[in-house]
């Protein structure tokens, strides 16, 4: 892990693997607002006082793994970008509906906004980079593949996932306890429509 | 105790110092974004410096009071009147029951604050009465008609003006570098640093969009999706750089490049497209 500047108000634990950095995290996460990433952990504070802590500290020694509920996600697989995907994967549309479906998924983090979850786990076949230029406007429910990630957009918003379907399903309603749909550790299956 | 939306103009929103400290949540900060000017207008009317008030973008609103109260307008500067008479910014402003309230398109800067005695008492959502854009969290944009309540309030304070802003010209922002400085060429860096970027016209409250040279990447893999700040400059595969705003995403996969200081991200919401952007790094 290595410690990184983040501007004044906060700073950076740069980790080598998902797992070390849910590792920080748990440990971290009592002592100060802390947001996890794919392979990093924000503190959020005075810098100097976060040095300090993060030099008090150590990882715990294995991230809770948390065998959540699977649950089902019905999409209808008409992304604006399922061809390229095809394209970028050497799949054919079909297979990479296939592949998507094949697989369960597990939440690994949430982020980004408010209900989304990062996915884990699924068809490694199905690894593409983002688009070059994000999105403006995705709609909510948009189903979308990044890295080795998928994930379902909650709301219109901006992005740059590969989107290759859409869902129904709320991911986030805070009239909901939790408001969030997906949580660490859950399973997750796509169906197609 | 309430006043009446009857035009929003382009946008306005309810804003407050926002939800900080729920990033665990996926919950970005939001808030006003210009938070100087909202602190002013709030110790102008004798508020809490927090109290919400209406953050309206390029002017053009027109409110009504449905009972008495004192009303006041910073940030971005432009004509303000009463029943049609000119008023002044930054001072409270009587307004009684039936006054109508006016805002003009602002000379300079975007984004104009209209605080009210007592602040505005909508609900709040995760602790906040912000609009939160991309989260969609908060009340909705105001429309014509929506009636606002109004908190308990007190007499003003008797303040002098407070100063103009929105500023005209160059902007010129304190960065830090990283953390992501290393995933670009020193070629990119430099030009960060040294070139004037222009705003562009689709900047908004997640982020504001600059256009320049291309800052060029010295490692094409993907970044691990990575949380960001409001600040934080994070460019995208096309080379071109975006400074995110208050409502933010709490994640981005984009390598940030450098940050911009927390007391610089405030002149973000003045500035208007077109303008020129200087960062200038301290260490």
């Amino acid at each position: 892990m290595n410690l990184k500047p983040y501007g004044d108000t906060a700073l950076l634990l740069d980790c080598e693997s998902l797992d070390e950095a849910q590792r920080w995290f748990a440990a971290l996460h009592d002592e100060a607002e802390v947001v996890l990433g794919a392979r990093s952990v924000l503190l959020r504070g005075d810098p100097a006082a976060l040095r300090s802590l993060v030099g008090r500290t150590s990882p715990v020694a294995t991230a809770a793994s948390l065998d959540g509920p699977q649950v089902e996600i019905t999409v209808a697989y008409d992304g604006a970008d399922l061809d390229d995907v095809a394209r970028l994967t050497g799949l054919t549309p079909a297979e990479v509906v296939a592949a998507h479906t094949g697989t369960p998924w597990t939440v690994a983090f949430g982020g980004f906004a408010p209900g989304f979850s990062y996915l884990v786990g699924g068809d490694p076949r199905l690894q593409v980079p983002r688009r070059d230029s994000p999105r403006n406007r995705v709609p909510g429910g948009a189903v979308g593949l990044a890295g080795e990630f998928s994930g379902v957009y909650p709301r219109e918003s901006p992005g740059g996932w590969q989107l290759i379907g859409h869902t129904g399903l709320a991911m986030w309603d805070t009239a909901r306890e939790p408001p969030a749909l997906l949580r660490a550790g859950m399973t997750v299956r796509f169906v197609a429509a | 105790m309430t006043l009446v939306i009857e035009s929003p103009g382009l946008l306005t929103l309810v804003q407050d110092l926002g939800r900080p400290g729920l990033g665990h949540l996926g919950v970005s900060p939001s808030g006003a974004f210009d938070r100087s000017a909202l602190r002013q207008v709030n110790l102008v009317l004798g508020n809490e410096p927090g109290a919400a008030a209406l953050e309206v973008l390029r002017g053009e609103l027109v409110l009504r009071a449905e009972t008495p109260t004192w009303v006041a307008v910073t940030g971005a500067a432009g004509p303000v009147t009463v029943d049609g008479d000119p008023r002044a910014y930054g001072r409270a402003i009587p307004l009684q029951a039936g006054q109508r309230l006016a805002l003009g398109a602002p000379a300079a800067g975007l984004r104009s604050y209209v605080g009210v005695a007592g602040g505005f008492a909508v609900p709040e959502e995760l602790g906040s009465r912000s609009t939160d854009t991309l989260a969609g969290l908060g009340p909705a944009p105001l429309k014509d008609g929506d009636r606002l309540a109004l908190g308990a309030a007190t007499h003003p304070p008797d303040i002098e003006d407070v100063p103009t802003l929105g500023r005209t010209g160059e902007l010129t922002l304190d960065v830090m570098l990283g953390p992501r400085d290393d995933w670009f060429t020193t070629t990119a860096v430099r030009r960060l640093l040294e070139s004037p970027w222009q705003v562009s016209p689709a900047s908004d409250r997640v982020g504001v969009r600059l256009t320049g040279p291309a800052l060029e990447r010295a490692r094409p893999d993907e970044l691990p999706s990575e949380p960001c700040v409001r600040g934080s400059i994070q460019v995208s595969a096309d080379g071109q750089p975006i400074v995110f705003g208050p409502d933010h995403p709490v994640t981005g996969g984009y390598p940030v490049l450098a940050v911009v200081l927390n007391r610089h991200t405030d002149r973000l919401a003045q500035a208007a497209p077109g303008q020129v952007v200087r960062f200038s790094r301290v260490s």
